[in-house]
């Protein structure tokens, strides 16, 4: 299965290392490969480091492509915690 | 590392911050600064061997990290995450699988392949439209640089395994790290970079060891074992000296310790100028060892005791009773003179270490002292008890750091108030009248220092974070040493207005920083008003000297022409021509003109 799906950076501090970090915590759980997409530039959403490559401060917007077995749910989990802002304490 | 000798001399210059002379090995302390990483090709059959030799760095570095958290003191375990973070980092695949990859098609060895993989990611940090990325670099070279450092089979350093006694060249050191160090095996301190002022240079004079600071590349030039003299009155650093050079510094040395021992007799006389004026002298003290080194050069108390040691000393927050054990000490030995305890300094670049968990861009504007203790008032409350403990034996004083203003005193006495009334209801007893101070060493508070006078029993001019915060400079640059102006006349003016706030409400006002165990300053604080100095106990019996050959009258008068200058140049010129006679020692003369009492004619670097 392939879902694909536009997500918006709403947190203070944009997408940074601690954000990427749960991003990839959460990858970690399924087995579904997630690749993210800005411009024409799409990185491993399992690498820290591609996901910081993206470069995306509070207002960008990504494309989220999950490839696999359990999409749904992981796309589903990953939209939560781009809404609840990473959790980002602030 | 190669071990090629170096026979040619070399002679560097910096800045000399704690004296004496040392002659001994070099130790160097190198946190992977420019560090040789060998580059080869390998053959085909040694390319499993390199993967592995990687894959068992990667599991030391994590091992590594995974013991720095768990040794993480309480308060800072919330930025814990960093680390997490720094261990996502290096599993993540570009650089694990990038640098395995590229041992097997590029036939490289490991740190070669681990350097190609870092630079690839710098690389692409750096395009990166995003200054916050752009920032994320250095977390990768960190990671990059353990990793190669275990690859290399280096140990990490930790400066408690030093064998022979050897002069310790860094970088910088942390206090993290002196409080690390086997003292006793310790000569002297040199570093790459640092000021007057920097920790190196306090801690140093707290141990009385010889330390120059700010010699741009000297751990570049140094090898482990390479002889140096180390010059800790002029501030010259001599790599690889000869037979003669070694017998001159002996000599030098030597000449010095009788001068030394002649005036330190001197030291217990009280410091009363011809005119009659007296003036407290106290000093600095560090740890509760000092003691015995404070009383020996004739302290009448302790005007500064910084009580961050025992916290930087363990990895855990000291417990209550080990802090009131230590300033029970201090204040039974000085009793019935006071001892000024200053609460909690941390934060700011005491609590870098290895692994910078602060990440303040800004440390020294940062989180730190009150403003820390304010947040965090467990810890705070904790070092109160002990303290206020403590004081039923002996003369204790409590000191706030860092005030900026009035809400800070209020609020620190709020929970001191609660404090107070836990030991009521548990029935501890503790001196009501405690009295309790101020350091007066932020712009602001000096502005407001009128208002601060009516709230405190004392203030005590911190002159080291003052001249920083007030001529805007960063303490540990050496490119602005130079700066380090305690002449500038805005800082003498400063000084002028908190001494005639705290009069005019009636507080004594004391000063603590670097000025105070400066003789050339010593006739300017002295007219200034002054009631007390407190300084490091090597620097009290000369200013005791100075003090008993000058006259208030003449102090007084001499800074109506000092107040007439309007550049630390001229203010400079004419204390050196004031106060060179009588300073009786060539060395010591020495010392304080180039080190404190220097100013951009003369910068040093």
């Amino acid at each position: 299965m392939e879902l694909i799906k536009n997500l918006k950076i709403v947190n203070e501090l944009g997408l940074h290392a601690r954000a990427a970090a749960r991003v990839v915590e959460l990858t970690g759980q399924y087995r579904s490969k997630l690749f993210f997409k800005k411009g024409d530039h799409e990185v491993d959403g399992s690498s820290i480091l591609s996901i910081l490559t993206l470069a995306c401060p509070r207002g960008s917007e990504i494309q989220a492509r999950i490839v696999g077995e359990d999409a749904e749910e992981l796309m589903e989990k990953l939209g939560e915690l781009f809404q609840k802002r990473f959790d980002e304490i602030k | 590392m190669t071990d090629h000798q170096d026979t040619k001399i070399n002679r560097l210059s910096g800045i000399a911050v704690s004296s004496g002379i040392i002659i001994g090995k070099a130790r160097l302390v190198d946190r992977s600064r420019e560090k040789i990483i060998y580059e080869y090709l390998i053959q085909d059959g040694q390319v499993n061997r390199e993967v592995e030799r990687f894959k068992e760095a990667l599991n030391t570095t994590k091992e590594q990290i995974l013991s720095v958290k768990n040794r993480m003191p309480d308060q800072i375990k919330k930025h814990a995450f960093i680390l997490d973070t720094h261990l996502m980092i290096m599993n993540d695949s570009m650089i694990t699988d990038s640098t395995i990859n590229t041992i097997l098609e590029e036939k490289i060895n490991a740190e070669w392949a681990l350097k190609k993989s870092i630079q690839k990611v710098r690389q692409l940090f750096e395009q990166a439209d995003y200054d916050y990325v752009r920032d994320r670099i250095n977390d990768v070279v960190n990671i990059g640089e353990r990793i190669l450092r275990n690859l290399a089979g280096k140990e990490q350093e930790s400066l408690s395994e030093i064998g022979e006694r050897v002069i310790i060249v860094a970088h910088d050191l942390s206090p993290a790290d002196t409080s690390e160090m086997n003292i006793g095996k310790v000569m002297g301190f040199i570093t790459d970079v640092g000021g007057r002022t920097s920790h190196t240079a306090i801690m140093a004079q707290a141990l009385e060891l010889p330390a120059v600071v700010g010699l741009k590349s000297v751990t570049k030039q140094v090898q482990d074992g390479t002889l140096l003299i180390v010059d800790g009155y002029t501030g010259e650093v001599i790599i690889g000296p000869d037979d003669d050079m070694i017998i001159a510094y002996q000599e030098k040395e030597l000449q010095h310790e009788r001068y030394r021992s002649s005036i330190i007799q001197l030291g217990h006389l009280p410091a009363e100028t011809v005119d009659g004026h007296r003036l407290s002298i106290k000093a600095n003290i560090e740890f509760s060892e000092e003691v015995v080194s404070a009383k020996d050069h004739g302290a009448e108390g302790v005007g500064l005791y910084r009580t961050e040691f025992l916290y930087l000393r363990s990895r855990d927050i000291p417990s209550e009773e080990e802090l009131f054990e230590d300033y029970r000490q201090v204040a039974e030995i000085f009793c019935p003179s006071p001892v000024t305890i200053r609460t909690l300094d941390l934060g700011g670049d005491k609590f870098s270490s290895d692994l910078d968990l602060s990440r303040e861009m800004n440390p020294a504007l940062g989180l730190r002292a009150i403003r820390f203790c304010l947040r965090e008032p467990k810890i705070f409350k904790s070092q109160l008890r002990a303290i206020l403990r403590a004081s039923t034996y002996g003369q204790v004083q409590l000191m706030f750091p860092m005030i900026s203003g009035l809400q800070e005193i209020l609020d620190a006495k709020k929970i001191l108030k609660e404090v107070m009334n836990d030991l009521d209801h548990e029935n501890v007893s503790y001196d009501r009248d405690i009295k309790i101070g101020i350091m007066i060493e932020i712009p602001s508070a000096v502005i407001v220092a009128d208002i601060l006078a009516k709230h405190v029993d004392f203030f005590s001019i911190g002159t080291n974070d003052l001249i920083q915060y007030a001529l805007a400079i960063d303490r540990v640059n050496e490119h602005l040493a130079y700066m380090y102006q305690p002449y500038h006349p805005a800082i003498l003016r400063m000084i002028r207005q908190v001494i005639k706030a705290a009069k005019d409400v009636g507080i004594k006002v004391a000063l603590c920083g670097e000025m105070a165990g400066d003789p050339f300053c010593t006739a300017i604080l002295l007219g200034l008003g002054i009631d007390e100095l407190s300084m490091n106990a090597v620097s009290i019996p000369l200013v005791k000297k100075i003090i008993r050959s000058i006259s208030m009258k003449e102090a007084m008068s001499d800074l109506k022409d000092i107040f007439q200058f309007e550049t630390a140049k001229e203010v400079r010129e004419f204390i050196i021509e004031k106060m060179e006679p009588l300073i009786p020692d060539e060395i010591e003369k020495d010392f304080y003109l180039k080190t404190s009492a220097k100013n951009s004619i003369l910068i040093k670097n």
